[in-house]
């Protein structure tokens, strides 16, 4: 499936839209770690927590869960949320 | 102080210098000349990344590792080989245990110190995070792990407190000093939390604040209660250490575990509250620091708007200001506690960053200051190297 990177993580992609695979958010964040070693931990913690400033949105819909089951077809934006400082 | 130790720490043939800045907005390397007349800017490098902390490893005079993270992503250590030209991220930066299920575990927020380890084990570094927590690493920074048992001890979480207890940028571990003479003699400060000694590279760890002061009201038997700034052993007598706290300036003789208040001696205009503090490379009885106005609400300023350097060159008998070239009045920022630091040459060169985003050096051990950079985001730390 397509996922959309946001700007502060594109120095690990260089590019904008990236592939990458997996029946779950969890699945598919690992399956970018692998091809984009240590872009995982810039958005999920070590207790495996969302970290605060960074929103996942599948098919449009914001989730909150990484065991979120994905089809194939899904489209993942990830977004840094809009805060100031 | 025996022949060998003397000779160890002879003045370093003057040799050119890199100043390493790192700010809230990105790093930034100052090149200067041997005899630290000229400097070249080099920078911003990981622009945006607000960097606690830049640090060379003069074990080999190449490996620079970043302590960095955005406003908004994770945190994370960079590493560079090339003095900045090219930088790598670490493949596994500092972070917690994973906690059991059900418990809701701690995560690194940022790395706050670094310290390159003994010169007897090259490639080893030290890390200190927020909130606090130690960490190692055994290859040069690529990869870390939680070092010693305190990370997950209930009595140092204890200690530790909460967000709530520390700094308005959340609570800190830093000060990791490892004693030239010994790999597994080891100290550390966290605020709030204390000051620790392990003699045995980190198994087991001992609080060491008899003589520590704490905010009135609070009670000093509490380890939690206390607030070490920064702590720095001489290289000319490591059984001497100096700190900054929140409540004074410090000295302790080893063997002893008692800290005696030296800061009782400075005007009592200005006081004895800051954050840095700089020792002698050769000169143990030579120390400096940078008071801060610790009155009221606590403004962190310099005190009346008059940023001054104090020295005591008899351990703290007696303190007079170092100050010629600095703003005589409405200069309202202060230097935080990793942002001063001075050079091995002789005279000794000192250097600061502060908060309003100048960088200052004096060639003359204070004597004299010039502003050698200025309109840098907010100063976090200054660290001085000789490169390879």
């Amino acid at each position: 499936m397509n996922v959309l990177i946001p700007t502060p993580l594109r120095s690990y992609t260089g590019q904008r839209v990236v592939e990458a695979s997996g029946s779950t958010l969890g699945a598919v964040l690992a399956d970018l770690d692998r091809k984009f070693p240590g872009i995982r931990f810039r958005m999920i913690n070590e207790q495996d927590r969302m970290r605060p400033h960074v929103r996942f949105f599948v098919n449009g819909k914001q989730v909150f869960d990484p065991s979120q089951p994905l089809s194939p077809t899904d489209e993942v934006v990830i977004v840094q949320a809009l805060s100031g400082g | 102080m025996t022949t060998r130790t003397r000779n160890t720490l002879r003045a370093k043939a003057a040799r050119r210098l890199v100043v390493l800045v790192a700010t809230r907005k990105g790093a930034w390397l100052y090149h200067g000349d041997a005899r630290r007349k000229s400097w070249r800017s080099d920078g911003p490098h990981l622009l945006g990344h607000m960097v606690n902390h830049l640090v060379l490893d003069q074990r080999d005079g190449r490996t620079l590792l970043m302590a960095a993270k955005t406003g908004h992503l994770g945190p994370t250590i960079f590493r560079s080989t090339d003095l900045g030209r090219s930088w790598k991220e670490a493949v596994r930066p500092p972070a917690f245990n994973k906690a059991p299920d059900g418990q809701p575990g701690r995560a690194v927020d940022h790395t706050f110190w670094l310290t390159p380890g003994h010169a007897s084990e090259p490639g080893s570094w030290y890390a200190g995070t927020s909130p606090q927590g130690l960490f190692r690493s055994d290859d040069g920074g690529v990869t870390w792990d939680p070092f010693s048992p305190i990370n997950d001890d209930p009595k140092y979480r204890k200690w530790m407190g909460t967000v709530q207890d520390g700094t308005p940028d959340g609570p800190k571990l830093h000060s990791i000093i490892v004693d030239p003479r010994d790999p597994a003699h080891l100290y550390f400060a966290m605020s709030g939390g204390g000051v620790h000694e392990s003699v045995d590279r980190g198994q087991s760890w001992t609080p060491i604040v008899a003589g520590l002061e704490v905010v009135e009201g609070l009670d000093a038997a509490n380890i939690a209660f206390h607030d070490p700034h920064c702590i720095r052993l001489c290289p000319g007598n490591p059984d001497r250490l100096y700190q900054q706290n929140h409540c004074g300036i410090y000295r302790l003789d080893r063997p002893s575990n008692e800290w005696v208040r030296i800061g009782r001696r400075m005007p009592r205009r200005i006081g004895d509250v800051g954050f840095p503090i700089v020792v002698h490379p050769r000169d143990p009885e030579k120390v400096w620091v940078f008071p801060m106005d610790g009155g009221s609400v606590w403004p962190r300023t310099s005190p009346g708007g008059v940023p001054a350097v104090y020295v005591t060159r008899n351990g703290g008998k007696t303190w007079r200001p170092a100050a010629a070239g600095l703003p005589q009045g409405q200069a309202w920022w202060t230097v935080k506690r990793q942002a001063m630091t001075s050079d091995a040459n002789d005279p000794v060169g000192l250097y600061f960053g502060t908060t309003s985003g100048e960088l200052w050096i004096s060639g003359d051990e204070g004597q004299q200051w010039d502003c050698i950079a200025a309109h840098l985001p907010e100063i976090y730390a200054v660290e001085v190297a000789a490169p390879a």
